[in-house]
């Protein structure tokens, strides 16, 4: 029962989802503060290599080392956050020429394969992965076993992530601040909240989940590094964020769509069903998503309509 | 008064790149007073309160409340030290609870605890909105409020976060009369209890019907503080401009003789975020005749002057000038048919900011007098210094850029533009707005011109004072409808058309 293809597909999805929810979650806490951050997979990347560099060097106990990975993949993709926050809050740049700058400059054929290759972390196995979590008779209980308990401590991780995020937004003190810093950032000012500050913590936030979100590729579901490991998951998580309506509980059901669209090609292979260029179609429709959602978010009227937050790529200026 | 003001400001100097906003203001404003700041728009009046209310720190001066010096670095801090300002756009989020827009400012009680519950805010606002008459439902969105409600929201905020001093920037541009009146009564109440209110205003009329004392600014200095029982609306107006005031009054001809040159049949058209904003419209304008359309902003005025001027297509209905029928969401049939039009954006959609005068001056006419693709530039610029002088556009020349210009004087190009073609028909939306005594003054002595030599004006304002004096026949606009209004001058009915008190027809 457990090889059903369903079972298998909602397993792998949720494996393979947890990047994309790690990502779109920071993105969405970035875009909550009203910074549209497009050098999300730039920041995967710097994530993944730095994580994965972590393993290599570090050799102590395997709990520790690939923690101390995860919060080293977070601070990096903090610190290509950085960039992108710098000139976009303080320096009042552009966000979407600011966000693709930073992907071009940090992404598959920057830095992270930069410090890929001087690094030597190319082409070799890792020192240390996630593994399931749970003992194996757990993971071979029907239906549970392999969707729920047969994952990495990262995923449960991720769930967690999720419901802090969606409390602090929708209960919190400061989750209310950042909301309205997102949308009226000028009557923010004037309730005396710092909107500066919000803004650089939640982009910086944002940096980090989307640096956690590359490691998981080098740590757990492809444990080695390649240049440009995350194949666009980055680009899919600003998509996602879209299709989500701005809200973290819906983040994670479009995550494990889309992660199990990316696990239904090999698995229909596998088993020898074919389906025509199965490949094709499944690789393409996030992207194709993808586009569809920017073209209706580009549009003023659209944007509202589905949620966005108001001051969502606009710099605040006080001095009118 | 010979006790300490409530609130002082000390020879407050503020300098903008190129302006001196406030020269050495010296004002005072006591406990228990309503006291109006009177000034024409550049008069400094908004920056003097956003330099009390914590925005702008001062270049020189102090500011002291209940004697002591104190010292703002943001607006948080003022509000601290309990000095709230309503603003012209207001600070609120609309997608925001009013209850939860009211946390957001909240230092002092429920706002100050990590988990928020908007449940504790909501029997307050109840509480001060019965005490104050100030009705809002503490558990709606902002954006579905009426602008008068949202007003009340601000002022609810201000009194929910203690403040002692209320400052108030021209706070019934956006009300109806009978709005106007209720918070006047509101403020009447806060000041009672011993609070103060500063009131920014440059309409005399309720300077004298609301505040204790006037305060007038001009041209960044204090002119002079009056009692307000003492002072005249003409003294107040001669201190405010710096020389007698001549208001234009129309000369109430027998317009009803002139042909009907503008005709709009069950006209309907969609606002901007796709609701209907005009519905079913019928108007008839006639030549030399200038009928006014009243009414609170955002009841689809905007749209029934777009959607006559072709800038915005019409869902159904027709509009005719004269015989000839315009094509919808076709300005440049329009304009071919003799229609001018004055947008209510004046530079957002009435000029091109980054252009020349002389190329904004032109930017209809230019293809009467073009030698195919190429422009004439030399004989335009003879045409736009022609303008200027005859506008009376302050401007360093035709080659200057129009977002340069003040409003009054791109007012006045625009004007000069549309004036440009032979024209039948004026459509005006808000051309007074936000423009200074003499540079209105200038924008109705052109309309009435334009009506004298026989173009059929439609004139779209918010401000009653400026259709009573211009207008032949006036009809109100509410949420779409149009409702004639019987007797010119009734006020009170025009008041209760506003605020759509009037049986449907």
């Amino acid at each position: 029962m457990n090889n059903s293809l369903l079972i298998v597909l909602i397993a792998s999805g949720v494996a393979y989802g947890t990047p994309l929810l790690f990502a779109a979650l920071g993105e969405l806490l970035a875009e909550r503060s009203g910074v549209l951050n497009l050098g999300v997979e730039g920041m995967m990347l710097v994530g993944a290599v730095m994580g994965f560099w972590t393993v290599q060097r570090v050799h102590a106990g395997a709990a520790v080392t690939l923690i101390l990975a995860v919060a080293v993949a977070a601070f990096a993709g903090a610190a290509v956050a950085l960039i992108h926050a710098f000139l976009v809050i303080t320096l009042r740049a552009s966000q979407i020429v600011s966000g693709l700058a930073v992907t071009i400059f940090a992404g598959a054929a920057g830095l992270s394969s930069y410090l890929g290759n001087d690094l030597n972390l190319a082409d070799v196995p890792a020192n240390q992965t996630f593994h399931a979590f749970f003992p194996g008779t757990m993971q071979n209980w029907p239906i549970v076993g392999p969707i729920v308990f047969g994952q990495t401590p990262l995923v449960y991780a991720s769930w967690l992530c999720v419901v802090a995020v969606a409390y602090y937004l929708a209960r919190t003190r400061p989750g209310l601040n950042v909301r309205a810093v997102g949308e009226a950032p000028g009557a923010a000012d004037a309730m005396g909240i710092n909107v500066v500050a919000y803004r650089y913590l939640h982009t910086l936030a944002g940096g980090a989940f989307a640096g956690i979100g590359g490691a998981t590729f080098t740590l757990a579901i492809t444990p080695q590094w390649v240049s440009g490991i995350t194949g666009g998951a980055g680009w899919i998580a600003i998509a996602l964020v879209i299709f989500a309506f701005w809200r973290p509980e819906l983040c994670l059901i479009g995550a494990y769509f889309f992660g199990a669209l990316q696990a239904l090609a090999p698995e229909l292979q596998a088993r020898n069903i074919s389906l025509g260029p199965t490949e094709l179609w499944t690789n393409s429709i996030p992207y194709a998503a993808t586009v569809v959602v920017l073209v209706v978010v580009s549009s003023r009227s659209g944007r509202r309509r589905l949620g966005a937050p108001a001051a969502l790529g606009v710099p605040y200026v006080r001095e009118e | 008064m010979g006790e300490t003001p409530a609130v002082e400001l000390r020879g407050i100097t503020k300098h903008f790149p190129g302006v001196l906003a406030n020269d050495h203001v010296d004002f005072a404003a006591a406990a228990g007073e309503v006291h109006a700041l009177l000034g024409e728009n550049g008069a400094g009046k908004s920056t003097l309160s956003h330099i009390l209310s914590g925005l702008y720190r001062p270049d020189e001066g102090e500011i002291l409340l209940d004697g002591r010096v104190v010292d703002f670095q943001s607006p948080r801090d003022a509000i601290d030290a309990g000095i709230c300002m309503v603003h012209q756009h207001f600070r609120l989020v609309e997608r925001f609870t009013v209850a939860e827009n009211l946390i957001l400012g909240d230092r002092r009680g429920a706002g100050r605890n990590f988990r928020i519950d908007p449940q504790v805010v909501e029997a307050h606002v109840r509480d001060l909105g019965v005490r104050y008459r100030l009705p809002v439902d503490p558990r709606a969105r902002v954006w579905q409020l009426s602008v008068g409600e949202r007003q009340r929201v601000e002022i609810l905020n201000a009194l929910y976060q203690q403040a002692r001093i209320l400052i108030l920037d021209e706070p019934t541009a956006v009300l109806t009369p009978d709005e106007s009146e209720a918070l006047f009564d509101t403020l009447r109440d806060m000041v009672a209890e011993g609070r103060t209110v500063v009131f920014i205003s440059h309409k005399l009329n309720e300077v004298k019907a609301v505040s204790d004392r006037v305060t007038v600014l001009r041209s960044g200095r204090v002119v002079a503080t009056v009692s307000t029982a003492d002072a005249s609306p003409q003294s107040l107006a001669s201190l405010m401009i710096g020389r007698a005031l001549e208001t234009v009054e129309r000369r109430r001809s027998d317009a009803s003789a002139g042909d009907v040159v503008l005709e709009a049949a069950d006209l309907w058209a969609e606002g901007d975020r796709g609701s209907t904003a005009v519905r079913g419209v019928d108007l008839a304008v006639r030549a030399g005749e200038i009928l006014a359309v009243a009414g609170v902003a955002g009841n689809g005025q905007r749209e029934l002057a777009e959607a006559i001027a072709g800038v915005r297509p019409r869902t159904r209905g027709t509009v005719r000038v004269q015989t000839r029928r315009l094509r919808p969401g076709d300005p440049r049939d329009a304009y071919r048919a003799g229609v001018g039009y004055v947008p209510e954006d004046r530079l957002g959609m009435g000029v091109a900011p980054n252009l020349s005068l002389t190329m904004n001056i032109d930017l209809k006419a230019y293809r009467h007098q073009a030698l195919g693709p190429f422009l004439r530039l030399s004989k335009m610029r003879e045409r736009a210094a022609a303008a200027i002088h005859r506008y009376d556009i302050k401007a360093p020349g035709p080659h200057a850029e129009a977002d340069t210009l003040s409003g009054g004087n791109i007012q006045k190009l625009v004007l000069a533009r549309e004036f440009g073609g032979r024209l039948k028909v004026l459509i005006a939306a808000s051309p007074t707005r936000g423009l200074d005594v003499s540079a209105v003054d200038a924008v109705h002595r052109r309309i009435l011109e334009a009506a004298e030599a026989g173009v059929a004006v439609l004139l779209i304002s918010e401000d009653l004072d400026e259709i009573l004096a211009l207008a032949d026949r006036i009809v109100v606009m509410y949420e779409g409808r149009i409702s004639e209004v019987e007797r010119r001058d009734d006020v009170d009915e025009i008041s209760l058309k506003m605020a759509g008190g009037a049986p449907r027809s």
